[in-house]
């Protein structure tokens, strides 16, 4: 029997008005989850343009799960996503353009072409850019956590991690640093029940990963990482308990990863019928036929949302594809920081 | 001035850090209610609080980690390991993290790891270790390896105030060893400037650390003989004083490098190919290397007196390069 909580799906817009979502922000959530799915599929299509040099991964099927969670956070939380939470990045408010610049290795992305992917975060968005090293950026999301603690802030962090990664000592240690000081700290497992070509079963023994959180000392929570209601609830309810001093909780959110690991790898060892029952579950279908049973979603609405996503859509492929290659005589700046470096509102 | 252990050298930069910036705070294991496993934080906790001198559970990872995400939120975190050796725990962290973050995601991680390295006195393989050359290997990170109470404390507050990822190597043979003067006042000394530890002509022998000692030993025995040496503490290995040791063997013509690390791959062979490279010209004998052997640091005394470099090893690198 498993030991964490299960999280009960979200009905009505009467639970989602308590849960702070007003038909407005409602809406925003859609867009989001579309933009980021926008921007993972145009992804594609520049790969195979050529135009991606490298490997490019998507998070297809963890719109939810991404969005859901950013959505609760605070202007003043921050997070560590990973390669599968495009979601968070959008919702903190990152320009399409400049993640399309990122994955072409042009001047203008994030990283200015110092690295490629997701590898890349707006640091005034509350993001620290992700290594590939995983789950690394859990003990660097707990560290945020205790920088507020230490300066008695009402913020929280969020860090992300792979049921996959999960097994690394990184994740063993993050937690318990955190749980033993009850740091103001979210840990978000994105389960795609894959990694790589590894199932759950040859990556942990227990019935689910969020039962880890006992033994951490704090609560730990399944939530269906399709419903981007319910997670968002899950997220919110957590993040706002350790604002309060209630310490971490870690959030489990469960989905199929609907694509390969990477562009290159076809998911030859996934089930077909796994795929086909989880695409029955796809998020973005999922929110939008709740919009329409639940928060009068009209066609023109709709119609009028799509639209304006293709434009910021294409608007952004034509920005990033302008942005000019790095300059090779650069390949060697900023390996180390300037005093100026530490001009920024965090280190005042 | 007032006459302070190297190991009080240490506590007293901390300390006068913390006092004047509210972000310096302390993390490791046993810092808090015990001091530190050598002392250097005794006494800390009852002035700064539980939440700027942080007992830390095991888990180096942990430490170096949090302190990384601590200081991209704007604190000037300083981990303790308790023994050099240990930071291979927290390797990814400083590596794999900190080192690259300023060059990817242009975010500075102004961190210090402290860690007590070195042997000579039967740690074994596991508390002696002198892992300064693998970080200095890493493009990103910074490694200060003072020799004197005084380039204690002025490089420990250089470090805390440097806005990279520093290793700070705090040789536990000095600890209580060396004393020496130190100014009362905060003061900085920059990294990557070498200090002239003595003057002379005819040999230039570059060290740091513990080195320093064993090297001027040396120094003054070959004297005797009428063998000057120059003899030059780093201080900091990356960045390290390119200039001072080429300068000084334009003058001498003739060097030999000094370190307790292992041989192969040491900061030694860097120094050695950078002179090769870039002062040919002016060499009468090719650069020597006075290192440990390639083995792990053994336990029992007689093999450890065998592995680190002692005076009489270095008065024959330098009676050799003399007589070259
Ligand atoms: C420490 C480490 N080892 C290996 C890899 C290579 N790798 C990249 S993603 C991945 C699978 C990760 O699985 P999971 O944590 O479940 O995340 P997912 O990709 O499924 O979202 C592997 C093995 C890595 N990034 N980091
Ligand atoms: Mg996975």
């Amino acid at each position: 029997m498993a030991i964490a909580r299960e999280a009960e799906p979200v009905g009505s817009l009467k639970e989602v008005r308590e849960a702070g979502l007003d038909r407005e922000d409602l809406l925003t959530v859609y867009r989001n989850m579309l933009v980021t799915r926008g921007v993972e599929e145009r992804g594609h299509i520049l790969y195979r343009q050529g135009k991606i040099p490298g490997s490019f991964y998507t998070g297809r099927g963890n719109e939810a799960g991404s969005v859901g969670v950013a959505t609760a956070m605070g202007p003043n939380d921050v997070g560590t996503p990973l390669h599968r939470d495009m979601g968070v990045h959008i919702t903190r408010g990152v320009e399409p353009w400049r993640i399309f610049a990122q994955y072409m290795g042009r001047a203008d992305g994030p990283t200015k072409g110092r690295d490629g992917n997701v590898h890349m975060a707006d640091g005034r968005l509350g993001l620290i850019a992700m290594v590939s090293h995983l789950p690394a950026m859990l003990p660097v999301a707990v560290g945020c956590a205790l920088a507020f603690r230490i300066r008695e802030e009402k913020r929280v962090a969020v860090g992300w991690f792979g049921e996959g990664a999960s097994a690394r000592g990184d994740c063993h240690e993050a937690m318990t640093l955190a749980g033993t000081r009850r740091l103001p700290m979210v840990f978000v497992c994105d389960n795609n029940q894959w990694a790589y070509s590894t199932p759950t079963h040859l990556e942990y023994a227990s019935e689910t990963v969020a039962d880890r959180a006992q033994a951490y000392g704090f609560e730990g929570v399944v939530v269906d990482g399709t419903d981007v209601l319910a997670v968002y609830r899950e997220a919110r309810r957590a993040i706002e308990k350790a604002r309060e001093g209630g310490g971490p909780t870690l959030i489990e959110c469960l989905t199929l990863r609907m694509e390969g690991h990477a562009v290159h790898d076809d998911a030859f060892y996934v089930p077909k019928e796994m795929f086909e029952e989880w695409a029955k579950r796809d998020p973005i279908e999922r929110f939008r036929s709740w919009l329409k049973d639940n928060a009068d979603l009209t066609d023109e609405e709709e119609d009028e949302i799509a639209l304006e996503i293709k434009k910021i859509m294409n608007d952004a492929m034509k920005r990033a594809d302008d942005s000019p290659l790095p300059d090779p005589s650069t390949v060697t700046e900023g390996v180390y920081a300037t005093p100026e470096d530490l001009d920024t509102p965090h280190h005042k | 001035m007032p006459v302070m252990s190297y190991l009080q050298a240490i506590s007293d930069g901390l300390r006068v850090e913390m006092r004047r910036d509210k972000r310096v705070y302390v993390i490791g294991q046993d810092v808090g209610v015990y001091g530190g496993a050598f002392k250097v934080t005794q006494g800390f906790q009852d002035e700064f609080g539980p939440w700027r001198v942080i007992d830390a559970p095991l888990a180096e990872t942990a430490i170096v980690g949090s302190c990384t995400g601590a200081a991209i939120m704007g604190m000037r975190p300083v981990a303790e390991m308790q023994f050099a050796d240990f930071v291979s725990c927290a390797w990814d962290h400083l590596v794999t993290v900190a080192a690259k973050q300023r060059y990817r995601a242009g975010t500075p991680v102004p961190i210090v790891v402290r860690c007590p390295s070195g042997g000579g006195f039967s740690g074994g393989p596991f508390h002696s270790q002198n892992p300064e050359s693998s970080f200095a290997h890493i493009p990103g990170l910074k490694v200060v390896c003072p020799a004197t109470p005084a380039d204690a404390k002025g490089l420990l507050i250089s470090s805390i105030e440097d806005p990279n990822p520093v290793l700070y190597m705090e040789h536990k043979h000095l600890y209580r060893r060396i004393k020496d003067e130190v100014p009362e006042e905060r003061y900085t000394i920059p990294l990557g400037e070498a200090r002239i530890h003595r003057e002379g002509d005819d040999i230039t022998l570059v060290t740091w650390g513990a080195m320093v000692y064993t090297a001027d030993e040396a120094a003054t025995q070959v004297e005797a003989e009428g063998i000057s040496v120059e003899l030059i503490d780093l201080r900091t290995v990356a960045p390290w004083d390119k200039q001072a040791v080429l300068k000084s063997v334009e003058k001498t013509s003739k060097a030999l490098v000094l370190h307790e690390d292992t041989r192969t791959g040491g900061f030694g062979a860097e120094i050695v190919a950078t002179i090769t490279e870039e002062a040919f010209e002016s060499l009468d004998a090719p650069v020597k290397r006075v290192t440990a052997p390639d083995a792990p640091v053994p336990f029992s005394p007689p093999l450890e007196k065998a592995f680190i470099p002692q005076v009489e090893d270095v008065v024959a690198g330098l009676k050799d390069l003399a007589a070259y």
